[in-house]
Order: structure tokens, then C-alpha cells, then sequence
């Protein structure tokens, strides 16, 4: 077991745990206990190998009913492993093994036609609300769905937008954005400060344009519905950030790439999607530069 | 599909089936045929924006049906809060999103999906997306499980284990951002230099979860939950060319004083 010293801190130990899963007819291999150092150099192995044969398979539980079963509490480690495990096992036979040929072809390559920039709350998963299936869709996931400009400099996203816009060529970006976003309820709770210690305040002040434009346009309206005036407006804030990115803006100018929004309300379970007219719109004028076309309200 | 994942060009298609109709003269009828109906389908539709927003369209009035209205209840109670258990970081490569392979369903899990699943550092205004991600997930939410998944064949991997080692960069944004993960490429460089280049990405692509999972503990309110047991930490690697999936868990604490 390595001991790391560091100074005259406390002695840390970091090991990776063997992690053994019970099961009668699956086969697995139990690891020696690994080390993990973080500052030194050590050998990692991986604690546990599953081999997802197909004779264990048979003993997953197959859940018939509707409502779907979920993990209540996770407490007890090996309790979430185990679901985990069984999870992954009901996926490879009903999905995976079913559409072998499909999942083989998308090992070689993907060629999604979406990137997809959704929030990562736990309710509003793109796959889930708009059916994309594995190799549909490029998702980048973030606090608030927000692209912040390309005078921002490197971050998550933008890395995931180049890739998606110059690698894969993706015809389409959708920014879809939902309601009672938590992101966007401490944009608007927030004082106007320029650096603080919150990170999630450093990242929501990317859609300060859409704060402003709120506040100016719906300041006579209730907080909660000036949050949701906000969700709207950031997206479309985002939007028009997507083309400062001249690579972007480039295909968007030659029609090979479209720049949608997408809002899903799941208060009444209702999605409202549209496109940007790049032509009318003016991403240089300071606030609601941006003109939006083929609008539809799905509910 | 050529192997880089980028899409055929038209025209070496096209020469793809005159090549194939001058070596065997007769399927040219069968090829005329097929040739004039796909013209005809391509004529009605408008590639691009109409088939995006058809496809949305039908995936939303599915979900509406088959899974909304079917768990009335689970919806209200989710309209009115989440209180997810995982954290989840996942690859925004479009094969590997953990609501298919692991089954989450709404309310779960929160989703973090970027570039090779990368966690950063602790840095308040260089990674201030990650970070608000953690935070609020932590702190907020108090989820219980952090789990970073990687898997195989990622293009942000080989990105990283592709960059010459004068550091020199091509991309705007990509490299750096996936040289978060240097130092699981300088190790499987190190300890496996005899390993053919995709199994180094491999080992790459597990290493650099343990890289992430490092880095979470840089975050002093998730080495807090950690160290008073409210949150566990866990690697995943999944491999979609085996149909197999890798999970493991990190284990850290602080001992009593020794002295």
C-alpha cells in the first residue's frame, strides 16, 4: 500500500479498492489490490474485469413494468456496482446484442449529423426527450446550456464544438435549453460581480447578455417568469455566441451547417423548437442581434 | 464510411460505382434503374434542416407518449426537483451516452458530457464550466456517486496521445483541452512503450479516467464528502467494440494521526 507523504501533511492513503461482485453463474475476476498514486508513479490496474458473457446474461432481471426502477440510494457501494453491472448487462442483450451489425459499423466511426449542447441536469437528457440513438448525436453537456464566446478563450465546450464542427462535420447544432434551470435561476440571482470564489457563478456570467436583456424587457413580470423568459433568451444568446467562432460561421454562411434552439418545458411536457436566420440576423449589435425562422410548438 | 469518421466525398462514391459498372457491364441496367430512383428521392427532400427537425419532432412526440405520459407520477414529482444520486462524466462522442448504456432515467443522473470525459483541475477561472458542474452537483444536490466513464476508440485519446512532443498544437481549443489528461499519456507511454498504438490508447483512455478521478479530489468540497463518506468516486471504461464495460472504485481517506 503506498503512503504518500507530502511535508508535514497528513499521511494520505490511495488505494483502489478490490471490488468483487457475487454471482453464481457470471463470470468474473477477483484483481489484487492495485495502488493509485497520484503524485508518484505506480502501476494501476484495474480493479475489476467484467466479461459480459452471454450465458450470465440470462439472469438479469428483466423489468416488464412501466414505471422504470430506480436507484433510491447509494449508501452501500456494492449496491450501486451491482446495478450498475445489471444495467449495463440488460443493455448488451436487449440493445447491443440485437443490433450487433449496427453497433459493429459505429465502432469503426461515427458520422452524427447533431451536436447537441444540452444542460446536464438529470432530467432533460437529449436521448431520453428527443430519441437520439447511439451515433446520432454529438452531446456536450454543461451547467445551463451555454456556449460561451470565442474571445472566452479554451474551455470545455468550444473543444467539443470544434471537434464536432471541424472533425465530424455535423450539419446541424441544436442548443436546447428546459425549464427550471438551476443555472439560469443564479444567473439571475446573482449581484453583478466580476470574479468570485462560486464557480458556478464564474460560469453562468456567460449569459449575462441574456440577464440584461431580461431585466430590460420582463422586469415587470414575477422572478420565477422572468427565469424562464431568461432560459429563452440565453439560448439564443448562445446561439449568436456559436458564431464568433469563424469556423462556425463559415459553414453556417455556405448553408452547410443550420443553428437551431430548442426549449423543453417539463412542467407541461411541451417542446418549442426553432432555427436562426443567419441572414437577418446581426451577431455584432450589442444586445437581441439575432432573427429565428421555422418556429414549432410541439405539445 | 472511411475510417476517420468523416464521410465519404461524392465524387469518389460516384467513381466507387463507375469503376464497379465498367468492370461488370451487366448490372448497368439494375444500376440505371436504382440510379433514377435515388435521384427522385433526392429531389423530394430537402437534406439538411428538414429531416433535423423531423427527426426531433418524431424522437419528442415518442418520448411524450411512451415514457411521459405513461409515469405521471415520476414527471410531477421531477417537475418540481431533481434529487439525482450520480454525477456522471461521459464522453460527448455520440456512441456512448449513459442514459443507454446504464439505463439512467430522468432524475438519476447529472450528465457532464465533454471532449474524453476529462475532469480538470481546481481552477476557478480557467475551468469554471467543470467546476460549476461539481459544485453544484455536490453541493447543491449532494449526489452520492461521481463516476467518470471512459471508453474505446475515443477521438479526444488519440488526440491527446497524437500531439508531437514539442507540444506544437493544430487545433484552436481541442489539444488544450485534452492535455488535461498528459500525464496518463506520459505514463502509458513510460510503462507500456512495447504496446502497438491503438492498445496504448487504450491504456491511455483507462489512465486518464484515473487521472480525472485525481483531479476531482482537487475540488475541496468533493475531497470533503469523500473523506466523511457521503461520496464515492468510481472509473468506468466502456468498450464498444467487445460489448464490455470496466468499473472500478477509488478508495481514499486520511488515517489518525500517527504521532
Amino acid at each position: 500500500m503506498a503512503q504518500l507523504s507530502l511535508g508535514s501533511s497528513p499521511i494520505y492513503k490511495a488505494e483502489s479498492a478490490r471490488s468483487t461482485i457475487f454471482h453464481p453463474k457470471l463470470k468474473f475476476l477477483e484483481v489484487e489490490q492495485t495502488q493509485l498514486g497520484f503524485w508518484n508513479s505506480s502501476k494501476s490496474n484495474m480493479a475489476l474485469r467484467l466479461q459480459a458473457s452471454t450465458e450470465g446474461v440470462a439472469l438479469v432481471q428483466e423489468t416488464t413494468e412501466t414505471t422504470p426502477k430506480l436507484i433510491k440510494s447509494t449508501n452501500d457501494s456494492s449496491h450501486s456496482f451491482t446495478e450498475m453491472k445489471n444495467r449495463f448487462l440488460s443493455f448488451k442483450k436487449h440493445k447491443y446484442l440485437e443490433n450487433l451489425e449496427r453497433y459493429q459499423e459505429l465502432a469503426q466511426a461515427q458520422a452524427p449529423k447533431f451536436l447537441v449542447i444540452s444542460c446536464a441536469d438529470s432530467r432533460v437528457c437529449p436521448s431520453y426527450i428527443l430519441g437520439f440513438q447511439p451515433g446520432e448525436a454529438f452531446v456536450v453537456r454543461n451547467v445551463a446550456n451555454l456556449v460561451p464566446p470565442f474571445e472566452n478563450g479554451p474551455c470545455e465546450t468550444n473543444a467539443a464544438l470544434e471537434f464536432s464542427v471541424t472533425a465530424l462535420e455535423v450539419e446541424n447544432i441544436l442548443v436546447t435549453g428546459h425549464s427550471c434551470c438551476g443555472g439560469i435561476r443564479a444567473l439571475m440571482s446573482m449581484e453583478d460581480e466580476e470574479n468570485s470564489s462560486s464557480f458556478i457563478k464564474n460560469w453562468v456570467v456567460v449569459g449575462k447578455a441574456a440577464k440584461s436583456t431580461t431585466k430590460a424587457t420582463a422586469s415587470n413580470l414575477s422572478f420565477d417568469q422572468q427565469c424562464k423568459h431568461c432560459e429563452k433568451e440565453s439560448i439564443n444568446n448562445s446561439l449568436l455566441n456559436l458564431l464568433t467562432y469563424p469556423w462556425v460561421e463559415e459553414r453556417v454562411a455556405k448553408g452547410l451547417l443550420s443553428l437551431h434552439g430548442g426549449y423543453y418545458n417539463f412542467v407541461d411536457c411541451t417542446y418549442e423548437k426553432w432555427t436562426l436566420d443567419y441572414q437577418k440576423s446581426n451577431p455584432k449589435q450589442e444586445t437581441g442581434g439575432y432573427a429565428i425562422k421555422n418556429r414549432e410548438f410541439w405539445s | 464510411m472511411a475510417s476517420n469518421g468523416k464521410p465519404i466525398h461524392i465524387d469518389d462514391a460516384i467513381n466507387g460505382l463507375k469503376k464497379l459498372l465498367s468492370e461488370n457491364e451487366d448490372l448497368q441496367t439494375v444500376a440505371v434503374a436504382k440510379i433514377k430512383q435515388l435521384t427522385a428521392e433526392l429531389e423530394g427532400v430537402d437534406a439538411g434542416e428538414f429531416n433535423a427537425v423531423e427527426r426531433i419532432r418524431d424522437g419528442f412526440t415518442r418520448f411524450k407518449k411512451e415514457k411521459y405520459e405513461t409515469n405521471p407520477t415520476l414527471y410531477g414529482e421531477l417537475a418540481k426537483g431533481q434529487s439525482p444520486k450520480f454525477l456522471v462524466f461521459a464522453c460527448a462522442d455520440s456512441r456512448v451516452c449513459p442514459s443507454h448504456i446504464l439505463d439512467f432515467q430522468p432524475g438519476e443522473a447529472f450528465v457532464v458530457r465533454n471532449i474524453a470525459n476529462m475532469v480538470p483541475p481546481y481552477d476557478t477561472i480557467k475551468h469554471s464550466g467543470a467546476g460549476a458542474a461539481i459544485e453544484y452537483a455536490v453541493v447543491h444536490l449532494k449526489v452520492e456517486n461521481i463516476v467518470v466513464i471512459g471508453h474505446s476508440c475515443c477521438g479526444g485519446i488519440k488526440g491527446l496521445m497524437s500531439i508531437p512532443d514539442d507540444g506544437t498544437e493544430a487545433s484552436d481549443f481541442i489539444e488544450q483541452w485534452v492535455k488535461i489528461g498528459l500525464a496518463a499519456k506520459s505514463k502509458v507511454k513510460a510503462d507500456c512503450s512495447d504496446l502497438e498504438y491503438s492498445d496504448l490508447c487504450t491504456k491511455c483512455e483507462k489512465e486518464a479516467v484515473n487521472v480525472s478521478l485525481g483531479n476531482l479530489l482537487t475540488y475541496p468540497f468533493v475531497r470533503e464528502a469523500v473523506v466523511n463518506k457521503k461520496l464515492s468516486l468510481k472509473g468506468g471504461h466502456y468498450d464498444f467494440v467487445n460489448g464490455s464495460f470496466d468499473l472500478w472504485n477509488l478508495d481514499f481517506g486520511f488515517s489518525s494521526s500517527l504521532i
